[in-house]
């Protein structure tokens, strides 16, 4: 079990006040504050390695080409990928799932394919979709949610057929924190011939995932959601898939050679290998560094200690939550079915107005749609606000959220 | 001659079904701007003395003790300029 009070030592923001009141952060599922290995890991780089990776010889650039290729690794390790060679780094899930959409959706996806996705992604998971389908002319069709938030099984092997390419959906709703069993997806996708793409955004920051385990064929997720810096994340890929993709952007890095063939007048080009292919230009090799920073401190936790952790503190906030009359949360009240994210409104007021309220006190939650307008209809809802937990938060801090709730009652 | 830029750090459209406006007050006139709208506008409601239920014409909005406010029922951003420039001017 993991003890928030010695964590809470390593990461400086903590110790700030807003409104002259300690700080109290519960927006963990937009981002999570860094503790001090990654700062540090991150001035390190700057100041003692800072080098453009690859193709020099130099013995800066050495060093920082074996610590990014080191982060890839790590990176390979934590989500139990075969090699480094299935991890491409990109800015964050949102690039990932676009470089799947058009590295592979736009070269295989026809006007006569389906892409199935449900009602609870994130706009990310959407909008990639939906614009792809505009220039290919497939179908996006959408699974049910249940009234609790939980993905209606059903409804998705309804939605399902062989026309079904590629099956896009998150691991955890970043609205509910509802876990879906990806596992299952991705074994009746297979069963139809067709790829699954998991959105893991909320997952892997906050339960273990094994990738070779869950038997699916993309995975994206943002290192600024688990501890790590902005402007970093991974696409994971099975090899034999990347292998046959076309890159997504063409530059400096994801090629071996490009010649000029004086007849035709016309360069030709031949492709890196992999995870190089796709990672165009000058790559965020520092956030690289932050993020495998970020990679180890979690292991040294352990991720099931993490799961474990925000499972309680979930549990414990629905309990208390339920002492406030105008309080109303959404999602399943059993916190086994979630990861640590508690949506809410509260009677009378908007989202907006809850969240400037809170923040009088010095607690931070979310307001809005959280980018799930798509679920915001279904549950009828104008906006919501979010409660969303890590390493750090503590007991006490649920106690001074539902304390404060009370009192705007 | 002051001007609304004068009290006003950001102006943001909330994100939901509701289309309404955050206006952030700059931190150093906080509170200043909080007084100066409590004068001119008419308090329907308070809470714990941290949010404010105002009205101002037509207008209804919440002001907050942190300084900042959420604007409803107006129409555009430039509708929004001229009420903060009869509030604050």
């Amino acid at each position: 079990m993991l003890d928030p009070y010695k964590i809470r030592q390593y990461f400086p923001i903590l110790k700030r006040k807003i409104n002259n009141h300690p700080l109290i952060y519960l927006d963990n599922a937009a981002t999570t504050q860094k503790p001090k290995q990654v700062i540090e890991a991150i001035k390190e780089f700057y100041e003692n390695h800072n080098a453009n990776v690859h193709r020099a010889i130099h013995m800066l650039s050495q060093e920082s080409s074996e610590l990014h290729e080191n982060a890839h690794k790590e990176v390979a390790k934590f989500i139990n990928a075969d090699d480094m060679e299935e991890i491409v780094f990109v800015r964050g899930t949102t690039e990932a799932i676009n470089l799947v959409a058009y590295a592979w959706g736009l070269h295989n996806l026809k006007s006569e394919d389906e892409v199935l996705v449900t009602l609870m992604e994130h706009h990310s998971n959407i909008v990639p979709w939906e614009m792809l389908s505009k220039i290919n002319g497939f179908q996006v069709k959408y699974a049910e949610v249940n009234d609790d938030g939980t993905l209606n099984y059903e409804s998705f092997e309804n939605a399902i057929s062989h026309k079904t390419k590629i099956v896009c959906l998150s691991h955890v709703s970043n609205v509910t924190g509802v876990i879906t069993d990806v596992k299952r997806i991705a074994k009746i996708a297979h069963e139809y011939g067709a790829l699954a793409l998991v959105d893991a955004a909320q997952s892997v920051p906050h339960l273990p995932v094994d990738v070779k385990d869950l038997d699916i064929d993309f995975l994206a997720f943002s290192g600024h959601k688990m501890l790590g810096p902005t402007g970093i994340g991974t696409l994971y890929g099975k090899r034999g898939i990347l292998e046959e993709m076309e890159p997504f952007h063409g530059g400096g890095s994801m090629i071996k050679e490009v010649t000029f063939n004086t007849v035709t007048r016309r360069c030709s080009i031949s492709l890196n290998d992999l995870p190089w292919k796709f990672e165009a230009g000058t790559p965020n090799i520092c956030g690289g560094v932050g993020l495998m920073a970020a990679v180890r401190y979690l292991n040294n936790i352990g991720m099931e200690n993490v799961k474990e952790h925000e499972e309680i503190l979930t549990a414990y906030t629905i309990r208390r939550m339920q002492e406030c009359e105008k309080v109303k949360i959404y999602g399943p009240e059993d916190a086994s079915l979630k990861c640590g994210i508690v949506p809410f409104n509260v009677e009378g007021l908007s989202s907006h107005d809850v969240a400037l309220f809170l923040e009088s006190y010095g607690i931070m939650v979310r307001s809005g749609f959280h980018c799930a307008q798509p679920l915001h209809e279904k549950f009828k809802l104008k906006s919501s606000a979010r409660a969303s937990f890590y390493i750090y938060n503590m007991r006490e801090e649920i106690d001074r959220l539902v304390e404060v709730l009370k009192e705007i009652e | 001659m002051s001007a609304v830029e004068d009290y006003v750090a950001r102006i943001e459209e909330t994100c939901g079904e509701e289309k309404d406006y955050v206006v952030t007050f700059k931190y150093e006139r906080g509170n200043e701007t909080v007084q100066k709208i409590l004068k001119k506008a008419k308090v329907e409601k308070s809470i714990s003395q941290i949010i404010f239920e105002l009205t101002f014409g037509n207008v209804s909005f919440r002001l907050y003790g942190t300084g900042k406010a959420i604007f409803r029922n107006v129409k555009d951003k430039e509708e929004l300029q001229k009420v903060l420039a009869d509030l604050l001017l």
